[in-house]
């Protein structure tokens, strides 16, 4: 099972600043160690739903950074509302958290 | 100039274009739950070539495609870019790295509930252009914004 992801999402008049932080290798599947190459092992497909409701469907390559930082900014978000993140890798690993949308400062 | 590896690139360029031809028209990335990966798009080895995947041809040169990324990165490794949309109905933001070996590194398919707006981190092999393409209603707007690079962030 891959490692939780960190979301944030903070409301800004009625919109949602939503910061997700995933843990994966990312690999680009030509990086070398002593053993070889390392496979290509990297996130293709992030769904981002709001309320249930897809609002953002990212298509990933290798090249997205190790670790990878996805930020986008939902409207017409309240406080509370559920914002949910799933992700799946080139290995069909899947990954998904939710968060409430807090208030921002 | 080696011409055998010459003769070779071409070859499986034009390979790949025709590939490319006969499977866009399978590969149509739509408003489907979850769209499929886009093989033919991430796999090219040319930009041109992740255009014809990602269907993007007439591009429109646009200064409503805001792409805010440093002008010199040391660490291609991670090299943060959010891009902003201002032209309505943006559906779809892909960003291409020209210079990467794999040119595509990523496309977003903005959902009514969002905003015209991403931010993420990519690797950057070497100096180049990062070139946005934005459909919106059916037609591909496009821009772009040089990136120097210190340290490769490929390999």
């Amino acid at each position: 099972m891959a490692d939780p992801m960190k979301i944030r999402a903070t409301l800004q008049g009625d919109i949602a600043d939503v910061r997700i932080l995933m843990r994966h290798p990312m690999e680009t599947g030509t990086r070398k160690t002593a053993s070889g190459l390392v496979p290509m092992h990297f996130i293709q497909s992030v769904i981002v739903q709001h309320n249930g409701k897809t609002v953002l469907d990212a298509q990933w390559s290798q090249a997205v950074s190790r670790d990878p930082l996805l930020g986008l900014r939902v409207k017409g978000a309240k406080i509370g509302d559920k914002i949910t993140v799933t992700w799946t890798d080139n290995k069909n690993d899947k990954r998904t958290d939710e968060v409430a949308v807090m208030a921002g400062t | 100039m080696n011409r055998q590896r010459r003769t070779f690139l071409q070859f499986t360029s034009s390979a790949a274009t025709m590939f490319v031809a006969a499977a866009a028209g399978l590969l149509k990335t739509g408003a489907v739950w979850a769209a499929p990966w886009n093989k033919t798009a991430f796999e090219a080895k040319a930009s041109a070539e992740a255009m014809k995947g990602l269907g993007a041809g007439n591009l429109i040169e646009s200064k409503d495609i805001i792409i805010t990324a440093p002008d010199i990165a040391e660490n291609g490794a991670v090299v943060q870019v959010a891009i902003t949309s201002r032209i309505p109905n943006t559906q779809i933001i892909a960003i291409i790295v020209e210079k990467n070996p794999f040119p595509l590194a990523a496309s977003f398919d903005i959902m009514p509930g969002s905003e015209s707006y991403v931010l993420t981190r990519l690797k950057i092999g070497q100096t180049t252009d990062v070139r946005v393409i934005v459909k919106a209603d059916g037609k591909f707007h496009t821009a772009a914004k040089e990136v120097k690079v210190t340290v490769g962030g490929c390999g």
